[in-house]
């Protein structure tokens, strides 16, 4: 079976699973699997992008761009639909990064870092200072429909977590067509030597413009899944502790599979609310130590796990 | 005309105590090449053992102004103890790994630090005003302002030239020069590297904590202090230029300045308008103002 085939029939897999899965989950399991989705869909922006050989620290700026464009849509517009929300969210971060891109996609290593962090301060402080958006308590947003099925009883009670579950399924399988494709294998090249890239005739500032819209959209889906399934967006959507956890996903799921970030979200936020649960006054410490041990025992990711596995049976 | 001398007074107040802390962020960065996020717990230890020690000396009723060297203790001791610990501990076993990486751990250990304070210090909130206002006050013209923020200024400026003389004017400064510009060919000359990262990284521990301790009699200490000063630090030393000393004194300035201005002007811009400058700076000087632009590597 080819490799992109392969990816796709894992991820159907997956979305069998959820769908199969549901009836089964709790309520509180549902949210937490609708979550780290969406959680899941920033860290694969992020996988674009540090296949890219950048890394960014500003994703939380995307995020909320995408969680308060679906708020605004849904109280001043009156849009009532969860999946037109999560295009707006997209299409919001998109708008967004094309602009503040041009500028980003000259810039490389720390020095992008840097400056990302830099735009979602910004954001965070505009909308600190927003009384129009709910300043530092930001404001409540009610889906009605997802899918055109009302949200609340009955079917409606998996209309944001089937919908989690669709954007996360469509991005991972494109995500993992657009890598496999000239363009999308451009990104390591430009991680590797940006100098040979232009040689080939290729343009590296373009390929870096192109991932970083693409990651944003991604954020933006994301935030906006988000804002729905919480219902309530606020400021700390776009400050640096929600950008450094994308990273912290991103890198400790590992960049080899597109399917890693969904996966090590879930798993991050599993190992959240059970600590949450059993030591709620140092789940905070209880996290730190699992990511320092992943760091120093799995230097490749979780998902390096199943690709050892795989090496020592073939 | 009184506006424009407190937004220079208070810029340079807040420039100070920005300093302190964004010199250890940036030594730490220049040598081990580590941008340091547990950099805002070390700020964090910082306050609340000088609350502890100051504050158990002033309960003990010995002489008020001994609390001054507790303060100082503090930030000593923090750096001695919490530094080495750390760096021989758990990042020597990091060294090497991608940048990035490096940061994660950082973050990691900031995230472990801020539970242990909690599990130290508890949740409640630690008071030493004392020091703050022993000294008295000074008349500025209509202003007035408190002696210790002048002893803040003075402590700024002390750790800025004792950092240029120990960097510029010692044997072992001149070591440390040379490990910033070539690890290990300075490890090939026989500079015992190992122990060079060591010292740095106590340094810049007890600086950040020196920081904090100097911070304590103003505020409340409370948990989550720490996360706030990490991005204005990392603005300050990105401003400045990463690694660089004289960087860091100009972007606390900046900073500093820019805050104050946007505190006694214009008070809805103040959270942002620092980066706001932070972006402006690097989409001009993309490494900071003090670092000079690398060629490309092939």
């Amino acid at each position: 079976m080819s490799p992109p085939r392969r990816t796709a029939l894992g991820f159907l897999a997956a979305l069998g699973t959820l769908a199969l899965a549901a009836p089964l989950l709790p309520q509180w399991a549902l949210f937490l699997v609708v979550v780290s989705l969406a959680k899941g869909l920033a860290a694969a922006g992020l996988l674009l992008l540090i296949r890219t050989g950048l890394v960014s620290f500003g994703q939380g700026l995307y995020f909320a761009a995408g969680a308060y464009a679906a708020g605004v849509a849904v109280n001043q517009f009156g849009v009532a639909d969860g999946a037109l929300l999560a295009l707006l969210g997209a299409l919001a971060a998109v708008s967004v990064s094309a602009v503040l891109g041009l500028l980003l996609a000259r810039y490389r290593a720390i020095f992008f870092a840097m400056l990302s962090l830099a735009f979602s301060m910004i954001l965070y402080g505009l909308l600190v200072k927003s009384p129009l958006l709910g300043s530092t308590d930001g404001f409540n947003v009610a889906v009605k429909t997802v899918f055109g099925v009302a949200v609340g009883r009955g079917p409606g009670r998996y209309g944001v977590y089937g919908l989690a579950a669709v954007v996360a399924f469509v991005a991972g399988v494109a995500l993992d067509r657009y890598l496999r494709s000239n363009l999308g294998r451009l990104a390591p090249a430009v991680r590797d030597n940006e100098l040979r890239v232009e040689y080939m005739g290729a343009s590296a500032k373009n390929v870096v413009y192109l991932n970083l819209v693409v990651a944003a959209a991604l954020a933006g889906a994301g935030g906006a899944i988000t804002a729905l399934a919480v219902g309530h967006v606020d400021p700390e959507m776009a400050y640096w502790t929600t950008s450094g956890e994308f990273v912290f996903v991103a890198i400790l799921s590992g960049t080899a599979s597109v399917a890693a970030p969904f996966l090590g979200a879930l798993l991050l936020e599993l190992l959240r609310s059970f600590a949450y649960e059993h030591a709620p006054n140092t789940w905070q410490l209880v996290m730190g130590a699992a990511m320092l041990a992943v760091i120093l025992f799995l230097p490749d990711g979780i998902w390096s796990v199943f690709r050892a596995r795989r090496r020592a049976t073939q | 005309m009184s506006i424009a001398v407190a937004v220079l007074v208070d810029g340079l107040i807040y420039a100070s105590w920005l300093f302190i802390i964004a010199a250890g962020l940036t030594i730490i960065y220049g040598v081990m090449r580590i941008l340091n996020m547990a950099h805002g717990s070390f700020y964090a230890l910082g306050a609340y053992a000088a609350a502890s020690l100051a504050g158990g000396w002033l309960r003990a009723g010995y002489a008020p102004l001994g609390s001054y060297a507790m303060l100082a203790l503090s930030a000593l001791l923090v750096g001695v103890v919490v530094g080495p610990a750390i760096e021989r501990g758990l990042l020597r076993f990091t060294y090497g790994r991608d940048e990035v990486v490096l940061v994660l751990v950082t973050y990691a250990l900031f995230l472990i630090l801020e539970d242990v304070v909690k599990l130290v210090w508890g949740v409640e909130s630690y008071f030493v005003s004392e020091p703050y206002g022993l000294l008295g006050n000074v008349e500025f013209g209509p202003l007035s302002y408190p002696v210790y923020s002048g002893l803040l200024v003075l402590a700024a400026l002390a750790v800025g030239v004792a950092l240029r003389f120990g960097i510029y004017g010692t044997r072992y400064g001149k070591l440390l020069l040379a490990v910033i510009h070539d690890r290990e060919v300075s490890a090939t000359l026989g500079i015992n590297v190992n122990r060079i990262y060591l010292v740095t990284f106590t340094l810049g521990t007890t600086l950040a904590a020196a920081g904090g301790a100097l911070t304590a009699p103003t505020v409340s200490v409370v948990p989550g202090m720490g996360v706030e000063v990490i991005v204005l630090a990392f603005a300050v030393v990105v401003i400045g230029g990463l690694g660089s000393m004289p960087g860091a004194a100009l972007g606390a300035l900046t900073v500093g300045l820019v805050r104050s201005a946007a505190v006694h002007l214009f008070p809805q811009v103040e959270l942002f308008s620092i980066y706001v400058v932070m972006a402006l700076v690097l989409s001009f000087r993309p490494r900071g103002l003090f670092v000079a632009a690398e060629a490309r590597k092939i």
